[in-house]
């Protein structure tokens, strides 16, 4: 995740296998229809998307009420509460409890929370040895990398990489890449991990401020396999996370994963409420950032994510970029909007990682005005002074030109095949239009001059 | 009925036929037009870029060109949808959300204003049809993909009224084409191979030509085709609707 | 200033005028056709489902099929030809359970799920520490979505519950489905007539 690279310039690189780049784009495209098969089932479906939305919008403009109210459910359980303002404090919370309770090994499942806060490196550093516990982040951690994508997370690698990781550290036959084998050969690793393992970190999809209790959608089991034989549980959510009340799942839990993968429910939606007898679970309430982007006007509703993935799915551009080109642990197009969010500086390429299609929109199912947003973002981060500074005296210079008839016209003139506001257009190696385009064969006249000839008086 | 004639920038100094065929059409149909000769852009190329607050002095252009006429109407969704959410005069905010409302894409008017039905047009040619990102999901000319909603195409359904015309059928009906202004040459390496995509999914299916709403995103597509040697053409909708 | 008292602080200060909660009753689901619905969906997403008269039919399958292995069953009508498991609290010794057995308070027909509460489950890694589930459910009890799920399950209190829907999966290698991530390989519900 580490670079000095922008996204233009790693998606250059990941578009140099052109192959890979047609296998990532199909594979995510046959997702993406496998939700427009589900979700065309439900006539409702658009009225789903607009009640869930509205939910959030009331979470959000009501979000201290509830999280008091869930601190006080959740106290009332069993449960302990911790407060995290930013990554640090969340990673030094969950580093308190395993040492309070001497535990060194732990499981985890799927988190992008911790992802955000750099969890797994921090906890590395202080002597804990953490699994992800998800298949996909199991491989992605062999393999040393972060999750490419929030529901998918090893959808850059293909089956012969990951044999190649098991083959040499799970000690599977060398050149076997069957799927099957694969899985099997995980779930025997991964079960003699649940069954060690004193301490289980898991993520958290809804948490309902009515009756303190939370959450958990996986396909696998993982989260319940670590969660229910640990000795602690420690689930780790972002603020935002909040809903209401229990019947709000009906609304959320229908569209998560229709969204995500096309499927009509996760395996398993599991609700925690009560720690098992003599057991603990520690809830950490992360903020790091959220607080501020719910003051901003223009980028709140971000905060209604439900990080379900089909904007990534959507997206022609993370579909041939591949998510590491966003080198941020959110990816793909809301990603790119929350991410700003955090580190203007670090994350100024992102809001222009798109062609503002505008299809990340229509996907959402909480109607996040995604595209609307990276729009936004440009012109915030234009105005704090992040645009490239021979981008802002280009767009000057085709300001002014266009700002003025006879300047535009002279312009026009001057030769149509270097005309200045067309920024794609100068003919030479440096620029980036003519790699793999040509430009269109300049006319004889413009429409202007036609039209001054044969309608104009 | 007076018609402002509103022609984006490119489209004026790259692609006159495809202005002109939009005037014929506007004529042949008994619409009075003109165009105002002081129009340069709508300002999109600097807002999509970060630089809105450059766009003033196009913004007061527009405003003056056309603050005369009961409709404007241009042959590209993506213009119209700029002018339509970003038009901006402080000194006379009402004027220019007016005129702002009354800016129409070419086939959208065509459709619900004038109400066409038939028209007698031929162009005995197999066509893909390109939809353009604004246009469609911005301007709403058309269903999407993504929604659980009726079909229905306003381009498409003129493109039906012409005669011979052979309509094939993409695989994917509306994706991007990666054209997405200075995305172009930002993000070459994407935007190039969502462009050579989308071309593929026309050649596949035995495009003659590929028409659409929006000149830019044909531009980026003629401009592969050309790399690639392909004979198959671009053709702005307004031709096709116009050709005899 | 703890972080708590800084995180509500800042959420107060920015949070936007409040907006009210959106009506729910709109949303029912057809009660029509709903064990078909069921069936299909089960089938669809890799369970098995059966409709059945009484406890000896369920007998009679799960002995067809799982003829090997340690059986854990916690649904008392099921004795005696399934002995009925009192649970210690050695829950790790429950990982070589070939079938666990348990039953279920309703099934969901729009996306196969059944739900199932703590007390139901005797343990909680129960469900998910087996090779093979065995759910039962009475066929009355499909509801059609997951909006009336909720309304049926209202406010009860419960310390765990979980809608479990199919068998443990992934596609995590190349998008290929694989069942038996690391729970159950299979899902069997017993749909029991009334």
């Amino acid at each position: 995740m580490e670079s000095n690279k922008d996204h233009a310039a790693l998606a250059e690189v990941f578009n140099k296998d052109e192959d890979r780049v047609d296998w990532h784009d199909e594979t995510l495209w046959w997702i993406r229809q496998k939700r427009d098969k589900n979700v065309h089932q439900l006539p409702e479906w658009e009225l789903l998307r607009e009640t869930a939305s509205n939910i959030k919008h009331n979470v959000l403009s009501n979000l201290s009420t509830y999280l008091e109210q869930f601190e006080k459910s959740a106290l009332a359980n069993g449960v302990k509460v911790h407060w995290a303002a930013d990554a640090k404090e969340h990673n030094e919370i969950i580093l308190g409890l395993l040492k309070q309770h001497q535990i060194d090994r732990m499981v985890k499942s799927k988190s992008m929370l911790t992802e955000e806060c750099g969890l797994n490196d921090y906890l590395a550093t202080h002597g804990i040895d953490v699994i992800d516990s998800d298949l996909g982040e199991r491989i992605v951690q062999l393999a040393g990398e972060h999750p490419s994508h929030i529901v998918l997370p090893c959808i850059h690698k293909k089956k012969g990489e990951i044999g190649d990781l098991f083959h040499k550290y799970l000690g599977t036959p060398s050149n076997v890449d069957d799927p099957q084998f694969l899985t099997e050969t995980a779930r025997h690793h991964l079960r003699e991990i649940f069954l060690t393992r004193k301490a289980a970190l898991t993520g958290v999809n809804f948490a309902i401020a009515e009756t303190g209790e939370f959450v958990i959608c996986t396909n696998e089991g993982n989260a319940d396999m670590g969660a229910n034989l640990a000795e602690i549980h420690i689930a780790s959510m972002g603020i935002e996370k909040l809903i209401p009340k229990r019947e709000h799942l009906g609304v959320f839990l229908r569209l998560l994963t229709r969204s995500a993968t096309g499927q009509p429910i996760t395996t398993y939606s599991s609700h925690y409420r009560k720690p098992r007898e003599g057991k603990e679970i520690h809830i950490v309430l992360v903020d790091n950032g959220r607080s501020t982007q719910l003051g901003r006007e223009d980028f709140r509703n971000s905060l209604k994510c439900i990080r379900c993935g089909a904007c990534m799915n959507t997206c022609p551009v993370y579909r041939r970029s591949g998510g590491h080109s966003y080198h941020t642990a959110v990816a793909g197009p809301i990603g790119s909007i929350l991410a700003p969010n955090l580190d203007m500086k670090k994350y100024a390429d992102l809001p222009f990682a798109s062609t503002l299609c505008g299809s990340c929109s229509n996907v959402c199912p909480v109607k996040i005005d995604i595209h609307q947003q990276l729009y936004k973002w440009r012109q915030v981060l234009v105005k704090a002074g992040y645009a490239p500074a021979g981008k802002k005296i280009a767009m000057q210079v085709m300001a002014a030109t266009l700002s003025s008839p006879t300047l535009y016209h002279a312009a026009g003139k001057m030769g149509r095949a270097t005309i200045k506001f067309a920024p794609f257009a100068v003919n030479n190696k440096l620029n980036p239009w003519y790699k793999q385009r040509d430009m269109p064969t300049p006319p004889k006249e413009s429409f202007g001059e036609w039209y001054a000839k044969n309608r104009g008086k | 009925m007076r018609v402002g004639l509103f022609i984006p920038c490119y489209v004026d100094q790259f692609y006159p036929g495809a202005a002109i065929a939009t005037l014929q059409l506007l004529e042949k149909l008994g619409v009075e037009v003109a165009y105002p000769k002081n129009q340069t852009c709508c300002g999109q190329p600097m807002a999509n870029s970060g630089f809105e607050h450059l766009t003033g002095g196009c913004n007061r252009l527009f405003v003056e060109n056309f603050a005369g006429f009961d409709y404007i109407v241009a042959p590209s969704g993506s213009c119209v949808l700029h002018i339509r959410e970003h038009l901006h005069d402080e000194k006379q905010e009402e004027l220019a959300h007016a005129i702002s409302q009354k800016t129409y894409e070419l086939t959208s008017f065509l459709t619900d204003v004038l109400k066409v039905e038939s028209l007698p047009s031929r162009f005995p040619h197999r066509v893909g049809m390109h939809q353009s990102c604004h246009g469609q999901r911005g301007l709403h000319l058309s269903s999407m993909t993504e929604l659980v909603a009726p079909a229905f195409s306003k381009p498409g359904s003129l493109l039906k009224m012409v005669k011979g015309i052979d309509l094939i059928e993409l695989d994917r009906k509306d994706e991007c084409c990666g054209f997405g202004g200075t995305f172009c040459v930002v993000e070459e390496a994407v935007s190039a191979k969502m462009g050579k995509d989308r071309v593929a999914d026309h050649l596949q299916h035995g495009a003659e030509y590929i028409t659409g709403v929006d000149m830019s995103c044909l531009m980026h597509m003629e401009g592969i085709l050309k790399r690639q040697g392909s004979k198959v053409k671009v053709m702005h909708i307004a031709e096709i609707l116009n050709a005899e | 200033m703890t972080s708590r008292e800084k995180i509500l602080a800042a959420v107060t200060r920015n949070q936007p005028a409040s907006t009210p909660l959106p009506d729910l009753s709109v949303f029912s689901g057809d009660t029509d056709s709903v064990v078909d619905k069921y069936i299909s969906v089960l089938t669809g997403i890799g369970g098995t489902a059966y409709q059945v008269g009484g406890y000896d039919e369920i007998t009679g399958i799960l002995n067809a099929k799982f003829t090997e292995g340690r059986v854990v069953n916690t649904v008392s009508e099921l004795h005696p030809h399934h002995q009925v498991h009192v649970f210690d609290n050695d829950i790790h010794g429950l990982e070589n359970v070939e079938l666990a057995i348990i039953s279920a308070h309703f099934a969901v027909a729009e996306n196969g799920a059944v739900w199932v509460t703590e007390e139901l489950m005797g343990r909680r890694v129960f469900p998910f520490i087996c090779q093979h589930l065995a759910v039962v459910v009475p066929i009355s009890q499909i509801v059609p979505t997951m909006h009336v799920a909720y309304k049926v399950i209202g406010s009860k209190n419960y310390g765990y519950g979980a809608f479990i829907a199919g068998p443990s999966k992934t596609a995590d290698i190349e998008q290929s489905l694989v069942l038996g991530a690391h729970g159950p390989r299979s899902m069997n519900v017993f749909l029991m007539a009334t």
